[in-house]
């Protein structure tokens, strides 16, 4: 019977409800059964810390809301996007978990502004700890009303019935689905102060590896990303860019696109589009537009940008803080200095942007790929100057973003070209575009000081980073008198989010910086580490990891030499060690990455597959910056914006990947998409240093 | 513009492009068979694959006019009913994407793959599919999910593909 011990409802207060919507409402919005609402105060007192904007249409107080209908399916409306990461699967595991029913009964509606609530968007590996923990609440509140309602058809102490198998039971088998109990129903239901939600001890379905509840549309190809989305009606546009950045629009000679069947030309200002029947004739009408473009000379190039960075700070209206210096203490005896660089690099989601947009009657419905779909409707009500609830923002699930689409640039274009044609357009944006017009993860400078004592002991570290972000920029570490500052600059390119943000970049400068220290005092890289370490946590990733493979110099091998190099970090309640075995070899390249070792730990596992498949991707996606990506860039052009030209990891590029999943059930999940890839770069770049001086710029090279 | 008949997917269809045209564009917007994607238009991540006479194709750089009479297959047409290719029920047991964008391009690709080489080592799949690109970097499922395919469609193992 320890089903029952678990279901047994605790509070001793009778249960209040609080009935906001007239029955008339309630079946209008949902037709019938229960709702409940999750608050958004609880919601989203986490995201950015930035404050929620008032969206006119939105409901305010709402962050999710989870329905049981007359068939007693469990619909929840959350604004979240699914981009890959799949929380559509884990969202889906907390309700169905909560609630006693299997994960099929559960659907997610998301991302559609005019019908999931408010949310500042998908970013920051904050749905997990987040929203996960709020639906949990809501479907064990629904399940408490579920059970209160068979009591009520019963006439029986609450506290005696169960629910299981989507089914409320009670004694002498007496059962009640819940399909007849939402029948007929329109209740509201609030979560209590302490709702009974499970201890993670009692996980069924969280905590398993079930697959992607829509996996088979992918596998099929019936999936429709937002470049497939059709309406009746469309037509295709394409826009006319700026031969270089800061390009204003000079003159436009496009007798020849308009003289093509069916093709419109649109100016407006320095915008300039085409719309085509077909998306062919919009790419050959567009080619066909001749546009004279003036583009500002003497900006900075992938060679000058370091240089650029340093000089161009972005104050905000405020002084640009001081830099770290930092007066070496007394006991130092030996300092290291090292200069970082980081180039900007692509994120390059296989989707490019898209968008459909649509006007009718005055009001706006564009598909996007963004993980801001509220924000982008901002960004469109206030392109149109139109009010926010006269703009509809749809999210089909994404061919991904990593950070890259936070922004509404191809939903903008695609509106304007349609309030032109006065018909639905789609615009997908082409590789070329996505590459030079999308932005970058920030280019930055880290310069790094420090000092260790007659005992090797860190003492002194002062810690600079220019422009690439302040993410990861505390050291974990022990290390005495410490300064540690992140400077704003003014960057010639587009830059954004990405993937864990500037902890890949800091925790490169850091973790390349604690191996050369470890190299230059002869201690093994593992445990100079652990001697500055007091955080159990990250102690038993590096501890975890070090016991698979033993960082130090080169071991030779018979025809081969090999190294080995070891880094950990800690970001967005993630906790990581990588390590990367390197070997010299015969072949045209200096040196090749053979094996990574990764052990990762996030609290409570949700689903140790998907896990596992978002621990290898951040690897995988890690070896990119780590091996060849940068964005090569002169008078205002990329140069190098081609997929042929710009490497992503590939196959062959794919070493063996160890991966350590640490499962913590006593702490709270936190998100695992983005921590997993910050000690990539530096185990690599470590590694490598068995064979020589490493240049201290990434991607990571080998100097003569 | 002239006219041309291409056979997609075991019909003739009939189209009035450009013989420069992609193959991919008229798949996906005059066609409606929009599971082969747009990735890069540079036949350089393998997005758009489809199958021409059997042989995996890069559809973005393939021209309308170079297509002749050779039998087109997208990902539309590769499960029968219900039943989903031994690829595709591969792919979905070993859960071998993430966000699912380059997947109908490299379930075709090993489609193309198996029919030349029925039993690849884990090295010969990621040489043979090195040209396609998996963003979300989840090529070790997908070398995992091809080898298990391959071994089931050698064997005659293939288990049928269910309707959920």
């Amino acid at each position: 019977m320890s089903d029952l011990e678990i279901e047994r409802y605790e509070l001793s207060e009778p249960r209040r409800y609080t009935f906001e919507l007239e029955r008339r409402e309630f079946i209008r919005l949902f037709g019938a059964g229960i709702v409940v609402a999750v608050a958004a105060a609880d919601a989203l007192a986490q995201e950015t810390g930035r404050q929620r904007p008032q969206g006119r249409g939105d409901t305010p107080d709402l962050a999710a809301w989870l329905h049981i209908d007359e068939a007693g399916l469990v619909h929840v409306s959350t604004g979240k996007v699914e981009i890959g990461q799949n929380i559509r699967t884990s969202l889906s595991q907390t309700v169905a978990d909560e609630l006693r029913v299997p994960l099929a009964s559960v659907t997610l509606l998301m991302a559609d502004t005019d019908k999931t609530p408010f949310d500042q968007g998908t970013f920051g590996s904050q749905t997990t700890p987040r929203m996960a923990p709020q639906l949990a609440k809501a479907a064990a509140t629904a399940r408490e009303m579920l059970i209160d309602l068979a009591a009520a058809q019963w006439r029986v102490d609450r506290s005696t019935l169960a629910a299981r198998d989507a089914r409320i039971v009670g004694p002498e088998g007496r059962s009640l689905s819940y399909a007849e109990l939402t029948k007929g129903q329109a209740l509201t239901g609030t979560i209590p102060a302490s709702p009974a939600t499970d201890s993670r001890d009692h996980w069924k379905i969280r905590g398993t590896a079930v697959k992607k509840v829509d996996g088979r549309a992918f596998v099929t190809g019936a999936h429709q990303y937002t470049p497939d989305i059709a309406r009746p009606g469309l037509v295709y546009g394409r826009i006319v860019r700026p031969d270089g950045y800061g390009g204003t629009l000079v003159s436009v000679d496009d007798a020849r696109a308009r003289a093509m069947p069916g093709v419109a030309v649109v100016r407006d200002g320095d915008f300039l589009g085409v719309i085509a029947p077909t998306e062919r004739a919009a790419s050959r009408a567009a080619a066909a537009v001749q546009a004279t473009w003036n583009v500002p000379a003497g900006q900075p190039s992938s060679e000058t940008i370091y240089e650029y960075l340093k000089k161009n700070p972005d104050r905000g209206g405020g002084e640009a803080p001081a830099i770290a210096t930092l007066a070496m203490p007394d006991g130092v005896v030996r300092t290291f200095e090292a200069s970082y660089r980081i180039p900007y690099i692509a994120h390059t989601p296989l989707e490019p942007r898209a968008a459909v947009a649509e006007w009718q009657d005055g009001k706006l419905t564009v598909w996007t790929g963004t993980q801001r779909p509220f924000g982008v409707r901002t960004e469109l009500a206030e392109a149109f100057r139109i009010p926010e609830d006269r703009v509809r923002v749809i999210v089909p699930d994404m061919g991904s973003g990593y950070g890259g689409k936070h922004t509404g640039e191809a939903a903008i274009e695609a509106a304007r070209l349609a309030k032109a044609a006065s018909r639905p357009v789609k615009l997908v944006w082409t590789r070329a575009e996505e590459f030079s017009w999308a932005y970058f993860r920030p280019a930055g400078v880290i310069d790094i000081k420090s000092g260790v004592d007659a005992r090797g002991q860190i003492v002194a570290w002062a810690f600079d980073n220019w422009n690439s972000g302040g993410s990861g920029l505390q050291t974990p570490y022990d290390v005495g008198a410490k300064a540690q500052l992140f400077h704003p600059a003014k960057s010639p390119l587009r830059q954004g989010s990405y993937r864990a943000l500037a902890a890949t970049a800091n925790h490169y400068a850091r973790e390349m910086h604690m191996d050369e220290m470890a190299r230059a005092l002869g201690v093994d890289a593992v445990e100079f580490r652990l001697r500055h370490l007091k955080d159990d946590r990250l102690r038993a990733v590096l501890t975890a990891v070090a016991e698979k493979i033993a960082p130090g110099p080169a071991r030779d091998e018979p025809g081969r030499r090999r190294g080995v190099g070891v880094a950990c970090g800690t970001e967005k309640g993630g906790y990581v060690a990588t390590a990367a075995e390197v070997s010299r070899g015969s072949g045209p390249s200096p040196w090749r990455l053979d094996r990574i070792v990764i052990a990762f730990e996030c609290g409570a596992i949700v689903n140790p597959d998907g896990l596992r498949n978002q621990v290898e991707g951040s690897v995988v996606q890690g070896l990119g910056g780590a091996l060849f990506e940068a964005i090569d860039f002169a008078d205002g052009r990329v140069r190098n914006g081609t997929l042929e030209q710009y490497r992503v990891p590939r196959f062959k590029d794919v070493p063996i990947i160890e991966t350590m999943l640490l499962d913590r059930r006593d702490i709270p999940s936190a998100g695992a998409g983005e921590s997993s890839m910050i000690a990539v770069a530096p185990a690599i770049g470590s590694a490598v240093r068995a064979f020589g001086k490493v240049d201290t710029a990434l991607p990571i090279r080998l100097l003569a | 513009m002239p006219r041309f008949v291409l056979r997609v997917n075991g019909r003739d269809r009939e189209i009035d492009a450009e013989p420069g045209d992609s193959l991919l564009s008229v798949l996906r917007y005059d066609f409606g068979l929009s599971g082969s994607r747009y990735g890069c238009g540079e036949g350089q991540c393998g997005a758009c694959t489809v199958l021409l006479d059997g042989l995996a194709a890069r559809s973005c750089v393939t021209r309308v006019g170079s297509v002749g009479a050779k039998a087109i297959t997208t990902i539309e047409a590769l499960a029968q009913g219900e039943r989903l290719h031994p690829v595709q029920q591969a792919f979905l047991e070993a859960e071998a994407f993430q966000c699912g964008y380059c997947t109908s391009g490299m379930i075709m690709a090993a489609v193309g793959l198996l029919k030349t080489n029925p039993n690849p080592s884990e090295q010969e799949v990621a040489r043979l599919m090195d040209r396609s690109v998996c963003r979300c970097g989840t090529y070790p499922r997908i070398v995992k999910a091809v080898r298990l395919a391959a071994e089931r469609m050698r064997t005659g193992t293939a288990v049928m593909g269910g309707s959920k």
